[in-house]
């Protein structure tokens, strides 16, 4: 593919190309561009954009051949090879410390993306073949899950009392419950007791403010609450955390570089916004780029941009299914493909949470009987699930349920919001992983939010889907065009990661990830966490069960200036409370070391280390006292619960990381 | 041998007997249970009998999987058959084929080369051409004022582009309360809550209030992302004549005495500042009233007025002097003549903290990007403390619309705007008469409005048209709903010269002219 190998940022393009740039405008009359990337070079503007984003490449290549990633070679004395003696020259001898305005930059750099500390930290990220397991859920003992229902029990007779006085002593605080001159209240008192009564006890975990850019380190603006969290104090100062939180899987939150540079020449040269929508005259040449870099990156023919993540889902499905149409979704997936699939028309109807026999089930059910009453055949059926999902941190079994696909005849819509980037050894999301021609899936939806540190989200499809979903899909109708800075965040992180911009810097970002991730996962399974999910996914779920332990662990994390999410009911089942880390490309061995060591000393102090060990974790093979191979009943018996020392995790972690996890 | 080991097991079995027994009797109330088996026995075997199968019927029934108590009205298919049936299904094809109309509208879909503004360079097949812009929502430019794109800059140097999370998980800047803060005040209104898109603001505002059961009544005429909210609420609706009163009055009526009876549930009116399918305004001072005589709510979505209406640009509450206060729920957005990106709502504390829980784009989408924030914040300040811009927009309207002044142009008017006279979206429409005359339906008017569109662009004027409501997709006329009028819609700049608007105003005059004068001649 020749635009594979065209590097539009690096050679300026002649003036004699303008005539294929001419025949390249005409868009959708060619059914593929030969040269996507030379579409708008010709403009003499557009090559000042490129050519900014080139200087702020070179001074950012520049940087790193000063400050290498290897901490200590910069100590090394320069010596010239060819004569064998050591330079004279004062600037080139040995190292100098940075000016104090150096180092602060490089601090300030570093807070964001974390330097890589050895070679050895890297990983790919690929699917090694044969049978996808299913991830072993392990579960806690029983005292935990009776306790956990206990402590529901208890929250929920105290919130009774407390709401039995209050209604009777402080009235005015119950008010906008009660009908008020012949208004009905705009809360259900039953609807808002969870609210009330629970999540406000722990409303100090949630929606912390922050300032600053979510990078490695998450600024939050200290708060502390008087009134038992209904109103917070702002003190004015401010708390820098390691950031387990934010969803920057690439390390793509940065607010210098070239994915920056890039953004600010963009504001200055296009303005902010287009302030109109895609159907009128919202649509610029940076639209265009970014939607051909999209395509092609997915490997698919076509794609278009939104400005919100949300919003593609809840647009697409209304303008590809209608009635006498069937939805199939995965129970557990996102609200926005829930609101899509409800606006369409159609029917829809869910699986159990990746379970292929299930939905297999449901498949052959409702093809054999058609819609419901008439019992007609189906229109179009599509199969809706999500590429990594953000509370288990599991992938769909794509290799299944594209077997699937070529015997039922459905249609597959796969959600990447959160694996495209991080999944998979170029970062085209889980084909990539599973090596998947992406020809097999008729629609690929993402969010640009997660792993580009940009906004809004993207549909990969054939050129007759997106030519359609153009004049059909009313986000593009009426809603508002991304805008130009956002778009040029997507299109320079893109680049990097392809290898166009900063070639080697996409690559170490993908592989930093993968290892990052599971060298955090083994290393919690290692200390007797129970973890959700697949070994390859960036989000790791450690499992809380008791409610008290959400806020707890919030803070103990806080205490040693780290934050995390918890989530609990409704977000997830009643028993099944977790903290959800998400692990970054910005992190380093250092900050998952400092996250382990902070695990291992509150998993002690709040009783979270129950793991079996049948999910991992135990002493490898041939070193455990006990035989693991013998499967089936004496499985459960004869594994150890994984409970190392933390010195032994760190120790053997970079090593074990690259092994199957099991 | 036989023999030694049957009496082993004799005394196993014994032996366990008596472990049994002994820790049976060790259970508290172990005693009693068992005098009363004794003496229920002694007393009555029956009885014991059928306690016996009670006691065995019960376990059953505990363990029994639950079932429909629904006859099933299936029939019951081998495995063979299911397989032909499924061998046997072909579904249609995801997207059909485009017609030619469809392939024209994609490709004529303009691509502008550089930034949006008054004057912006469109792509053509030999190149790109300056035109006049009369199609973007930024009546003022603040999309490329210079204090504000250094603004967003400095944004960007400090926050970086995206916030990567959702509000509740750490997505919350300081610029977003900040943002949130000035937006109140600005309107008059206790609180915000900032959203990541303007579009959809209201799709998830309705449902987070209006619930299954609850009422809402809405105008005919209200745009999609409106219908989409109530779609997803599951309330019930009833629908009056578009901005008319009477109707209204009518209809709040009938709602009131159906449910007199019944328990009190939420009730709302929901209507547009601005409206976007017709562009006329709404009547609010009559609307707060019907809100206190009839308590009903008001979910009011000003996407077209905010910024706009009003010395200020605070809306329809500053254009028709109303207190924003008697609004339940303003929404707005800040992608359009601000310039900058997202939505909001503003309305009381618990209105708006309610949002930040159970409004699904607020809690399941990421936050805005914070350089969009502060844009907007800037471009809000900027407008509030210029009302000469509000004046000078005023202004262009009225170029524009005179342009289709009858009296001045008695032969050459074939269409009139239907817009307000305070709308920078000019909507204008075939006069009624001429559509009876020559008996023009409306996908032909549809098409006749295309064609001016291009007329326009041949001729360096931007412009665009008012689309249909996308339908649901194989839904038949039955279930059709309202669809506007075709029209032109015409966005007038407060930075062009008068001259430029008159210069422009003359050009779609002209073309609407030579498209119509065709089609009478055919």
């Amino acid at each position: 593919m020749p635009a594979v190998t065209f590097d539009s940022s690096t050679s300026p393009t002649p003036s004699s190309t303008s005539s294929t740039d001419s025949t390249a405008r005409k868009r959708s009359s060619l059914p593929k561009m030969s040269n996507p990337f030379s579409f708008f070079s010709s403009s003499p503007k557009r090559k000042s954009a490129e050519a900014a984003m080139m200087q702020a490449v070179i001074a950012q290549q520049q940087a790193l051949l000063n400050s290498p990633s290897s901490p200590g070679s910069h100590l090394l004395p320069t010596i010239c090879l060819s004569s064998g003696e050591q330079k004279s020259n004062e600037t080139q001898t040995l190292f100098q410390p940075p000016s104090p305005e150096e180092a602060a930059k490089q601090a300030r750099a570093h807070s964001q993306f974390g330097p890589l500390l050895s070679k050895a930290h890297l990983h790919s990220s690929q699917f090694p073949g044969g049978e996808f397991p299913e991830p072993l859920e392990d579960e806690p003992p029983y005292y935990y899950v009776l306790t956990t229902y206990i402590s529901y029990l208890i929250l929920i007779i105290f919130g009774h009392v407390r709401d039995f006085f209050g209604k009777r002593f402080r009235k005015e605080r119950y008010s906008h419950l009660k009908a008020r001159n012949g208004f009905a209240p705009l809360n259900d008192d039953f609807d808002n007791f969870y609210v009330r009564r629970l999540k406000m006890r722990i409303n100090d975990c949630f929606a912390r403010p922050t300032t600053g850019v979510p990078g490695r380190f998450i600024t939050l603006l200290d708060r502390d609450s008087d009134d038992h969290n209904l109103t917070f104090r702002y003190s004015g100062t401010t708390t820098e955390t390691l950031n387990m939180s934010s969803y920057n899987y690439l390390g793509f939150a940065q607010s210098d570089g070239p994915c920056a540079d890039a953004v600010e020449t963009t504001v200055k040269k296009y303005g902010i916004s287009m302030a109109s929508s895609r159907g009128e005259a919202g649509t610029s040449d940076l639209h265009v780029e970014v939607e051909n870099l999209i395509a092609e990156f997915m490997g698919k023919p076509a794609a278009m941009v939104f400005s919100m993540g949300y919003v593609t889902n809840a647009g697409a499905f209304p303008a590809i299914v209608g009635k006498g149409c069937l939805i199939i979704s995965d129970e557990l997936n996102h609200a926005s493909i829930r609101f899509g699939a409800r606006i369409s028309g159609a029917v829809v109807t869910a699986f159990r949470h990746n379970n292929m026999k299930d939905l297999e089930r449901v498949l052959r059910e409702n093809i054999a009987e058609g819609q419901p009453r008439t019992h007609r055949p189906w229109k179009k059926i599509l199969v809706a699930v999500e590429g990594l999902y953000s509370m288990e941190g599991t992938m769909c079994n794509l290799p299944a349920l594209v077997e699937l696909k070529k015997k039922y005849k459905f249609y597959l819509f796969v959600d990447e919001a959160h694996s495209v980037g991080a999944l998979g050894a170029g970062g085209r999301g889980v084909c990539d992983y599973f090596g998947i021609d992406p020809a097999h899936i008729d629609i690929l939806m993402g969010t640009l939010t997660k792993s580009f540190g940009a906004n809004g989200g993207y549909i990969a499809a054939d050129k007759t889907i997106i030519d359609k979903l153009r004049l059909t899909n009313p986000a593009a109708l009426m809603g508002e065009a991304p805008t130009p800075p956002v778009l040029m965040q997507i299109a320079s992180s893109l680049k990097i990661i392809i290898g166009r911009l900063v070639p080697g810097q996409g690559q170490e970002r993908l592989q930093r990830l993968t290892f990052n991730a599971r060298y955090l996962r083994l290393g919690l399974k290692r200390l007797g966490f129970i973890v959700y999910g697949h070994d390859d996914s960036p989000i790791i779920p450690v499992m809380l069960y008791n409610p008290a332990k959400m806020p707890a662990f919030s803070h103990e994390m806080l205490k040693r200036n780290i934050s995390v999410v918890v989530v609990g009911y409704p977000a997830t089942p009643l028993i099944s409370s977790r903290a959800r880390f998400c692990v970054s490309a910005a992190h380093n061995k250092e900050d998952l070391d400092r996250m382990l060591q902070a695990c291992d000393e509150i998993g002690d102090v709040l009783q979270l280390k129950f793991s079996s060990g049948i999910a991992g974790g135990s002493l490898p093979e041939g070193e455990d006292q006990v035989e693991v191979k013998s499967k089936g009943r004496a499985r459960a018996n004869s594994i150890v619960p994984p409970r190392w020392p933390l010195d032994d995790v760190i120790r053997r972690g970079v090593e074990d990381t690259k092994k199957p996890l099991m | 041998m036989d023999f030694q080991n049957l009496q082993d097991v004799q005394h196993q079995v014994l032996h366990y007997a008596n472990v049994t027994t002994s820790q049976f009797q060790r259970l508290p109330g172990s005693a009693i249970a068992l005098r009363y088996i004794k003496s229920s026995y002694q007393n009555d075997p029956v009885r014991s009998a059928i306690e016996l199968v009670l006691v065995l019927f019960a376990v059953r029934y505990l363990l029994a999987p639950s079932y429909s108590t629904q006859k099933p009205n299936k029939i019951r298919l081998t495995e063979e058959e299911v397989d032909d049936l499924v061998e046997d299904w072909t579904p249609e094809p995801l997207a059909l084929g485009l017609s030619t109309i469809e392939e024209a509208e994609n490709e004529k879909r303009p691509v502008v080369v550089g930034p949006s503004g008054p004057k912006v360079k469109i792509a053509t097949a030999s190149g790109s051409r300056h035109v006049t812009n009369l199609a973007s929502w930024s009546f003022y430019n603040f999309g490329n004022n210079e204090i504000i794109k250094e603004k967003a800059i400095a944004s960007l140097r400090r926050y970086g582009v995206g916030p990567c999370g959702p509000p509740n998980f750490y997505g919350t800047q300081d610029v977003h309360m900040k943002t949130e803060a000035e937006i109140a005040a600005h309107i008059g209104a206790p609180a915000c809550i900032l959203y990541a898109q303007g579009f959809s603001t209201i799709s998830s505002v309705i449902p987070a209030f209006s619930k299954r059961g609850d009422i809402i009544v809405a105008d005919r005429a209200v745009n999609y992302p409106i219908r989409k909210g109530i779609q997803v609420s599951r309330s019930t609706v009833y629908w009056y004549d578009h901005n008319d009163m009477e109707d209204l009055k009518r209809v709040l009526e009938t709602v009131v005495r159906s449910q007199a009876k019944k328990p009190l549930t939420r009730r709302f009116i929901v209507t547009e500042g601005l409206f976007e399918n017709v562009g006329d305004m709404v009547n609010l001072p009559k609307l707060v009233e019907f809100k206190h005589q009839y308590k009903f709510r008001i979910i009011l979505d000003e996407t077209w007025s905010y910024g706009v209406l009003g010395t200020h640009g605070r809306g329809v509450t500053e254009q028709q002097n109303v207190d924003p206060n008697h609004i339940d729920m303003i929404i707005g957005s800040l992608a359009g003549p601000l310039c900058a990106g997202g939505g909001f709502c503003a309305g009381s504390l618990e209105v708006v903290e309610h949002q930040r829980i159970s409004s699904s784009a607020y809690t399941f989408s990421a936050a805005l990007p914070a350089m969009l924030a502060t844009t907007a914040s800037e471009a809000l300040a900027m407008r509030e403390q210029t009302p000469e811009l509000g004046v000078r927009l005023r202004e262009n309207i009225d170029a524009l619309r005179d342009q289709f002044n009858p009296e001045r142009y008695p032969k050459s008017v074939w269409l009139f705007p239907q817009s307000a006279p305070e709308n920078p979206v000019v909507m204008l429409v075939l006069k009624p008469e001429v559509v009876e005359s020559l008996g023009i339906g409306r996908d032909e008017e549809d098409r006749l409005m295309a064609e001016m569109v291009e007329e326009c662009l041949k001729k360096d004027v931007l412009i665009t048209r008012l689309k249909p409501i996308p339908q649901i997709l194989g839904s038949t006329a039955r279930d059709a709903s309202w669809q506007p009028r075709p029209a032109l819609k015409v966005c007038v700049s407060a930075v062009l010269s008068k001259k430029e608007i008159e210069a422009a105003g003359t050009v779609v005059r002209r073309a609407t002219y030579g498209v119509m004068e065709r089609r009478k001649r055919r």
